[in-house]
């Protein structure tokens, strides 16, 4: 089966791969480009360890095809920081200890972005409902959603 | 030594752990993440049927594809005799091991593995594995424990004769073991009693739910040298298996931790690894297996379903003065449930002179039960919580006061054997009472649930190394699996021995060849034992430390004090000399003697048992039968603890998983024995918009048996949300629901039968 050819941007940079059609973008991160930030947890779009954003908006990589990438803007774990300047919900979820086994931190840190991206003041109910399609086995959710309002306060100005 | 009365400047404070930054950034590498040049991928053909035997496998058709470089089934794998292992968390025998990672015979569970390939992609695995022709003559099946019990029931295994009765039974049957425990004359304790409570409690299978699925990349090279990658809580433990299951000696195998997402106690039992290095040793490439979803849930461990029953005896006054439990655990296709843990933990937490616990462990056909936190614990105090808060309602007396009147204290000899000693159940329950949410008035329609659990915590063998880099900084290895931020504590217990910033300090995992034995993380025993053993060896590096300082100053290397990460002389007669820093010492140990250094292995005794009690508020909507956690306390002896971050998160967690067994989780399964919610959809763990916030208050009773008072505290926290959410139910719509998951349907049916 001849391969497709994708021109796409990934965490700001042009890129391009060749992906079977039938490949998910998930598995074209992980085992073409390269990039292992994203997790396989499910595959069937119910825990959110896969989360990237396809120009902004929030999505599970394991149920969108690597060719539908092309011509769209990729934003991954690796894309949040800012060289060695970690994010404030990067910073945040350190802060509060907010990972135990770390596993599905960087879907809930993608997916804190696109939350806080959309609603940089949300409450904390709002905040849980987001994040309710991204399952963690290890905290509780508790310090998660501690570093989530924290992080949102320090976008906002309101703290450091 | 001891530090725990010390002024402690590290020891409880709250560092960013040294593997955090790689977490949030998507760099920490996790078995799934690892490569090796030309690998192939590795995958499994499991059994569609719950009961079938294995008539043929026919393998030519997947080896002929293009592509294709191996295929494995059991031929592959030398046959094992019955032999008891000590390697994992729970009984397992090698023998049973090998026939669950390659079904040998007979197809005991849906899931069982039948045979394997490794191809060039994923892809051409998949269509392997469907070229693979199976003939299977299906068998009748039992999934249940109590069908399981009877007589005429399916038996799975022709040598199964119950063990722990006498006289040794004529005929086999699906009950491996009966376990007893005794503990002062229990029909004396009823005949005494004024009330009688009794009633039969259900739980089922749930699963661990790591949010990573099984995954390694293992190479056999030609040379016979087997390198592997994987995620588990124990890679000596993954050493020790392979290479009983595959007969290759340990010294050939190499052990790399990968980062580990998740566990529980679901990591310590293994089903890759084999399987891998077969392929590997067959293809003569790398090979990478990673599970689906699906695959977790159809061929990995959940812990076990059961059937219980609780009968109590009380004084008018609530003194509990015969209590008495029968319990019946799924142990899977394989012997081997939490049975003794359940039998020792249930009444753990009361001081009672007459106790009799019967349990059975039980095989069906369902997969092969894994540790889970606190295995068997949970199940055995939802059925003792339960029956003591009804006991107490048939009592007139306040739930608290039930449990205060009859709380284990230093000296109570328990039924299983030891005698309580340095525990702070009372404290914990002083700390239940003092806090607010107990004070707090209930709203209209509400309802609030107490509970209290106990786990006896373990230590065991582990060992750690301490060097002191050359600049002054110090690395920590120990051969523990950091599963939930162990490595911070590590390096914070050694920066407070150093008497230096944690930030000086790098802790890391060790692999099998790095490090001496170190038995896997499980049973809380982490901080505990290796903890200790960093301390030793951290004290023997300061004990290097003084005595190159002593041969520099040219004083005995008694008459030099360690204080804040320096050396001093020890008072005016020692001499006057300027303080010699760790850097300085570290710059010129080449000079004075060569590499600063120690290793320390321990077989650490004296874990120090820990007690918990939950409080927890529900509503109730009687019209859906959902219910809601509206406020949750877990308060918990945690002995000391290190990272409090982190404790407190091992508390939170606990709760969570314990709400989703209470309300949401659980294995259904169809008519033919196949489960029919192998996904995260239908298998309902607790989201982030089920929960409130946890809040975890930790109680510090200290533990003397270690260096810092430290006690496991990971496994109490599920202990009791069962029942602390049962027993909220019951206070708001006032109906006993004895069976989990209380989930909708059954809140529904139990609201319409009451009318």
């Amino acid at each position: 089966m001849s391969k497709s050819h994708v021109t796409t941007t990934i965490n700001g940079e042009a890129a391009e791969f060749l992906c079977e059609t039938q490949q998910t973008l998930l598995d074209v991160l992980r085992d073409v480009v390269g990039l292992t930030g994203a997790k396989e947890g499910c595959a069937s779009g119910d825990c959110g360890a896969c989360s990237v954003l396809i120009d902004g908006t929030l999505v599970c990589s394991c149920l969108v095809l690597g060719v539908e990438a092309e011509g769209k803007s990729i934003t991954t774990i690796e894309g949040i920081a800012q060289g060695d300047h970690l994010h404030p919900i990067q910073q945040k979820f350190l802060e509060h200890a907010a990972l135990q086994c770390g596993f599905c931190t960087p879907g809930l840190i993608v997916a804190t972005k696109a939350l806080l991206d959309e609603n940089p003041n949300p409450t904390e109910t709002e905040a849980r409902y987001w994040l309710a399609g991204n399952l963690c086995r290890c905290t509780g959710y508790d310090k998660v959603i501690r570093a989530v309002m924290d992080a949102a306060a320090v976008m906002r100005g309101e703290t450091v | 030594m001891n530090y725990i009365s010390s002024d402690l400047k590290v020891v409880g404070t709250r560092p960013i752990r040294p593997d955090g930054v790689d977490k949030v950034t998507g760099r920490a590498i996790f078995a799934a993440d690892t490569r090796a040049s030309g690998m192939l991928w590795g995958k499994i053909l499991r059994s569609p049927h719950a009961h079938a035997r294995i008539v043929s496998i026919d393998t030519s058709k997947a080896e002929a594809l293009k592509g294709v470089y191996a295929v494995v089934t059991s031929k592959d794998f030398p046959e094992i005799a019955s032999e008891e292992a000590f390697v994992g968390e729970g009984p397992m025998n090698f023998r049973d091991l090998s026939d669950n990672i390659m079904a040998r015979g007979k197809a005991l569970y849906e899931g069982h593995a039948i045979a394997a390939v490794a191809a060039t992609t994923a892809a051409i695995a998949d269509e392997a594995l469907a070229l693979i022709d199976v003939t299977y003559e299906v068998l009748p099946h039992v999934i249940d424990v109590d069908e399981a019990m009877q007589p005429g029931a399916p038996v799975l295994h022709a040598d199964m004769f119950t063990a722990g009765v006498n006289p040794k039974p004529a005929t086999p049957s699906n009950i491996a073991k009966v376990v007893t425990f005794k503990k002062g004359d229990i029909d004396a304790g009823f005949a005494e009693a004024d009330v009688i409570f009794e009633d039969s409690y259900t739980t089922k299978p749930v699963h661990q739910a790591y949010i990573e699925p099984h995954a390694c990349l293992a190479t056999y090279a030609p040379d016979g040298q087997v390198t592997i990658h994987a995620s588990s809580q124990g890679h000596f433990m993954i050493r020790a298996y392979t290479a009983k299951l595959l007969g290759i000696d340990m010294a050939q195998i190499r052990v790399n931790p990968a980062e580990i997402g998740g566990g529980f106690g679901g990591k310590t039992l293994i089903y890759l690894e084999p399987v891998a290095v077969a392929l590997s040793r067959k293809s003569g490439k790398s090979v990478k297996m990673q599970m689906t979803r699906e695959e977790v849930f159809r061929g990995s461990g959940p812990t076990s379903g059961a059937s219980v029953t609780v009968k109590l005896g009380a004084k008018k006054d609530g003194t509990i003065v015969a209590a008495q439990q029968v319990l019946k655990f799924q142990a899977g296709a394989y012997a081997g449930s939490p049975i003794g843990p359940g039998c020792m933990c249930g009444f753990a937490m009361y001081d009672i002179p007459n106790i009799d616990v019967l349990g059975y462990d039980v095989v069906s056909n369902r997969p092969k039960v894994a540790a889970y936190r606190a295995p068997g614990a949970p199940i055995s105090s939802f059925a003792v919580e339960c029956a003591v808060d009804d006991l107490a309602r048939k009592l007139g007396i306040d739930p608290l006061v039930i449990r205060e009147k009859n709380a284990a204290v230093n000296g109570t000899k328990t039924h299983y054997g030891p005698t309580h000693s340095n525990i702070g159940f009372t404290q914990v329950l002083e700390a239940t009472r003092a806090h607010p949410h107990w004070k707090a008035p209930l709203k209209e329609g509400h309802g609030r649930g107490l509970a209290v659990g106990f786990w006896f915590n373990i230590g065991g063998e582990s060992s750690a190394t301490v060097h002191i880099n050359e600049d002054g900084t110090v690395m920590v290895a120990t051969g523990s699996p950091d599963i939930g931020g162990s490595r911070a504590s590590m390096g914070m217990m050694a920066a407070e021995v150093l008497g230096i910033p944690v930030s000086k300090v790098k802790a890391i995992v060790a692999d099998t060849a790095s490090i001496g034995f170190t038995f896997l993380t499980g049973g809380s025993r982490v901080t505990f034992a290796t903890g200790m053993a960093v301390t030793q060896a951290t004290e023997k590096v300061v004990d290097q430390l003084k005595a190159r300082a002593a041969a520099t100053w040219d004083i005995p290397v008694d008459a030099v004090e360690w204080k804040d990460g320096k050396a001093y002389p020890a008072g005016t007669n020692a001499g006057a000399f300027e303080p010699l820093d760790l850097a300085a010492i570290a710059l010129k140990q080449g000079r004075t003697g060569g590499p600063i250094n120690a290793e320390v292995s321990v077989n650490a005794q004296g874990a120090g048992a820990g007690f918990g009690a939950h409080i927890c508020d529900v509503a109730v909507d009687k019209e859906t039968g959902k219910v809601d956690i509206i406020r949750y306390t877990a308060i918990q002896d945690v002995g000391k603890a290190i990272h409090p971050s982190y404790v407190e998160g091992q508390i939170q967690g606990g709760a969570a998983q314990g709400i989703g067994w209470a309300l949401s989780e659980e294995y259904i399964y169809n008519a033919k024995g196949q489960m029919d919610n192998p996904g995260f959809l239908d298998y309902r763990c607790p989201v982030a918009s089920d929960l409130p916030m946890i809040e975890a208050v930790l109680v510090e009773v200290p533990n003397p048996r270690h260096p810092f008072g430290a006690r496991g505290v990971g496994e109490v926290p599920i202990v009791p949300p069962m029942a602390a959410i049962s027993n909220a139910i019951k206070g708001a719509i006032g109906l006993r629901m004895p069976d989990l998951p209380m989930s909708p349907p059954k809140i529904r049916a139990a609201v319409d039968a009451a009318g």
